[in-house]
């Protein structure tokens, strides 16, 4: 596990510094997915306080090789100076590992707003993902008839589609 | 040496094979970025080969912590020398045409895949936890190198001798994979990782059905002595090694 220290001024008495902290950790996007933040797609794992009475906030990579990981994790850092809470560690978490079945509602619905279909398979399913399946339906015009076109698409996470009916191409959250 | 350096001493090599195997494949993918045939197949590449950084990192990381002598992965990725890499030798073997590319892919894939599933239940908390991390994405590097392999081998002639020749050449190198030495023997009795016989077999199921889709016939298994996995390396890593460290050799500390 990786963790880092930040310090700063304590909460102000009478405040839980554990709903603050996720106050402040709700406004941190995803810099792939600008239009969701990390909340929405579950990446933080916990926010507790420690015996010495700082916080410590754990937090999942989606892929182990995601660029934006990073970028998250300075985000959440940021997020937790600017909220003046005292000392943070942020945790990297591991296991369990995160899987996209941690999307929220809210999550999937502004994955759908943006054209990009939410994992229609939950990760008791994933032993099928070596087995062809049938392809997610549009998300503009709702037809069935789409088709594959790269099992990789802008970022790990998504695979890239398009429609045969209205030749729109759109994104898939892989279920992983 | 005491017993608990000894098991510590064995858990750091066997953590560097498998950090090595993905690392060096993981730099070849990276080779044919901007060089694939299509956009989509240098993306599927690329990221593929950043899945595999990603599980190198997280391996040698922890890798360093039990040697305890304070390397960190950066440290263990470029200051190595070729000797002190135990990948086995199939990762380093050179990308070739893009057919070869995915036959590699697909033997080592099938590989990580069965090897993966069964280390997520390790005795060893951080084993277990990189490989259930792990396995998921494997299963996507699979459906893409293996729905790749159905498409050359059932597809023309000439796409067919060409994934069905390097299909012959590279078999070999498999055998390393699954030849069980001392230092795997030491982990699976510990049950930090599964046996490579049960490995193999789930391994040897998996590869007939995608080469039977493809049509292509498996070639013969003869005996072979290949010891990447000790050190003894084919030519190839050498050259790899010289460009992924040479920033850091010529540069000690250079950072982003």
């Amino acid at each position: 596990m990786n963790s880092a220290a930040l310090s700063g001024r304590a909460a102000p008495p009478g405040e839980d510094p554990v709903a603050l902290a996720w106050q402040a950790l709700k406004t941190v996007e995803d810099p792939e997915l600008p239009a969701l933040k990390i909340v929405d797609l579950g990446l933080i794992r916990f926010v507790r306080l420690r015996s010495d009475g700082g916080l410590e906030v754990g937090l999942s990579p989606t892929y182990v090789g995601c660029p934006a990981t990073e970028v998250i994790r300075r985000g959440v850092e940021q997020a937790l100076c600017s909220a003046q809470l005292g000392d943070c560690v942020v945790t990297e978490v591991l296991s369990p590992a995160w899987s996209s079945d941690w999307i929220t509602a809210a999550g999937r619905q502004k994955l759908q707003m943006c054209g990009i279909v939410p994992p229609e398979r939950t990760v008791a399913n994933m032993r099928e993902v070596l087995r062809a399946d049938r392809p997610p339906a549009c998300p503009r015009c709702g037809s069935a008839d789409t088709e594959c076109l790269s099992e990789f698409g802008s970022t790990p996470c998504k695979a890239l589609h398009r429609c045969r009916a209205c030749l729109e191409p759109f994104e898939y959250f892989k279920c992983i | 040496m005491s017993a608990v350096t000894a098991d510590a001493h064995a858990l750091f090599r066997y953590v560097l094979r498998l950090g090595d195997l993905s690392l060096v494949l993981g730099q070849r993918l990276g080779e044919w970025v901007g060089h694939a045939p299509a956009l989509e197949e240098d993306l599927g590449l690329a990221n593929i080969a950043l899945d595999l950084i990603g599980q190198a990192r997280l391996l040698l990381s922890y890798a360093g912590e039990i040697e305890g002598r304070g390397r960190s992965e950066d440290d263990i990725a470029y200051l190595r020398e070729q000797g002190e890499f135990l990948n086995a030798v199939l990762a380093e073997q050179p990308n070739g045409d893009f057919g070869q590319t995915i036959v590699r892919q697909v033997l080592i894939d099938a590989f990580q895949l069965e090897l993966y599933e069964r280390m997520s239940a390790s005795t060893d908390e951080r084993l277990a936890a990189i490989a259930a991390k792990s396995v998921k994405e494997t299963r996507y590097h699979l459906r893409y190198s293996g729905g790749w392999l159905v498409r050359l081998g059932d597809g023309t002639e000439s796409s067919r001798a060409l994934v069905q020749s390097a299909l012959e050449r590279l078999w070999p190198y498999t055998v390393e994979l699954f030849a069980e030495d001392d230092l795997d023997r030491a982990m699976a009795e510990r049950g930090a990782a599964p046996r490579l016989a049960d490995v193999h077999a789930a391994w040897t199921i998996r590869l007939d059905e995608i080469l039977a889709q493809a049509t292509l016939t498996r070639p013969v298994d003869r005996p072979q002595s290949r010891h990447g996995k000790r050190g003894q390396h084919s030519e190839h890593l050498g050259y790899i090694l010289a460009e992924m460290q040479h920033l850091q050799r010529t540069y000690p500390g250079a950072r982003w």
